[in-house]
């Protein structure tokens, strides 16, 4: 096995063993979207309206949680260091990183969203839709953020820089994901364009994220 | 196999730790770091391993790879582990024995793990969560690495911290084994590792004249 697929099988055990990250994220996420209703009041046509929008937003939010921890344990126990000198280019080891932490917590968001979006009163033909945009969004949310993740490694309370550093850059996603759900759900033929538009964001992401992160790492590692 | 240093000058901060130092280290050999605290001992073999850039001089690992750094041709043990505490003991050291490619199959690489394991005297403590261990049992399993990958150049920091008696001796006979398959070791200890072919580089307190 390669060295590549070696540390993601060893990060992907890693959060299930813990399970903190991934309980913390879908739980947060669940919360959220149930105190919506509460506070917006119970008509039904403006949470079906609005439910894209909030889902979206709320997953932002839920995904950010765990992003902080994706180098931190890691340089604090030292792994870090290692698998810097382990022969493996640093690109790769922040890609192989942020691919796990796509797997154990975007993927989870995007298939929890369609069970909340009952709450919200969602348009049942709208289920498709918001999880193919979601899986095809999330792996911004974890490659970007990788970048903002390396740039806090050493700062104390990095969680709330990490979000004023990373939530600008999802804006991008965010609009694409929602325009391409009400493109499918008013028929009208604006879905294609944006949900191509969101998969090359996303694949932008893929290739950019990791040199940007690793280069803020070699930094971090001085 | 030859490590070679030419005036090699490092900066911490606005400070310049190690001004001007060269040095020389030959297959089989051993160099010892000595020097009181704040020497740049640490500095030194980060700079080898890579992690600083130096800000002057190079360090070349002759008949070593060219397509690779020093560092990626390197063991690095520093003052961390390295170690998952929610991996088993043995699961750890698997995993840098994939990660640093200690071996060409699974097989192999088990029996590595294994034999390493027997060695460091944690074999009976395989299935238990590296979490669980005492101190000098994770420096234990943290110097495992050495033995899961080959890699010509040792870079040990303190390696003896938290060890006892019976470990530094065992750690001794790990080093003295290493040598004598020609790798070369740079370790900044304060406790002689009872090595023949160790020599000594003192490094004092640079003072920066303004």
């Amino acid at each position: 096995m390669s060295p590549f697929l070696t540390l993601l099988k060893r990060d992907i055990t890693l959060a299930l063993r813990e399970g903190g990250a991934i309980g913390t994220a879908l739980g947060f996420y669940l919360i959220v979207i149930a105190m919506l209703p509460l506070g917006l009041g119970p008509d039904l046509n403006l949470l079906s309206r609005i439910a894209p929008g909030l889902l979206w937003i709320a997953l932002l939010l839920s995904a950010l949680l765990s992003l902080g921890r994706m180098f931190e344990t890691d340089f604090e126990d030292g792994s870090l260091e290692l698998l810097a000198i382990g022969g493996t280019p640093l690109e790769l080891v922040a890609a192989a990183k942020a691919l796990a932490h796509w797997l154990t917590t975007g993927i989870p968001l995007a298939l929890l969203a369609p069970v909340l979006g009952i709450l919200l009163n969602l348009d049942i033909s709208a289920y498709g839709v918001l999880i193919a945009t979601m899986l095809a969004g999330t792996p911004a949310i974890s490659f970007l953020g990788a970048i903002g993740a390396a740039l806090t490694l050493r700062a104390r309370r990095g969680g709330l820089l990490l979000a004023l550093l990373i939530l600008p850059l999802y804006v991008p996603s965010l609009i694409y994901g929602i325009s391409a759900i009400s493109g499918a759900l008013l028929a009208t033929n604006a879905f294609w364009p944006s949900f191509l538009i969101l998969s090359a964001l996303s694949l932008g992401a893929l290739v950019l994220g990791p040199i940007a992160a690793a280069a803020a790492l070699r930094i971090q590692m001085q | 196999m030859r490590l070679q240093a030419e005036k090699l000058a490092v900066r911490r901060g606005a400070r310049i730790v190690i001004d001007g130092l060269s040095f020389e280290a030959v297959a089989g050999e051993a160099l010892l770091l000595t020097g009181p605290n704040g020497a740049g001992k640490t500095t030194l073999l980060r700079a080898v391993a890579g992690f600083l850039t130096p800000e002057a001089g190079q360090i070349r690992l002759q008949g070593g790879d060219n397509d690779r750094e020093v560092g990626e041709q390197a063991h690095y043990v520093g003052h961390a582990n390295g170690i998952k505490s929610n991996l088993t003991t043995a699961e750890n050291l698997a995993f840098w024995c994939a990660y640093l490619g200690g071996g060409s199959d699974n097989r192999v690489r088990r029996e590595r793990v294994e034999l390493a394991l027997e060695r460091l005297r944690l074999l009976s403590l395989e299935d238990i969560p590296a979490a669980y261990l005492s101190a000098g049992q994770k420096r234990r399993l943290g110097l495992g690495r050495l033995l899961v990958a080959d890699r010509p150049l040792w870079l040990l920091d303190e390696p003896t911290v938290s060890l006892d008696a019976a470990s530094v001796k065992l750690l001794a006979g790990i080093v003295h084994e290493h040598l004598q398959g020609g790798g070369i070791v740079l370790a900044a200890t304060h406790i002689p590792l009872g090595l023949e072919h160790a020599r000594e580089l003192r490094l004092g307190v640079m003072r920066q004249s303004a």
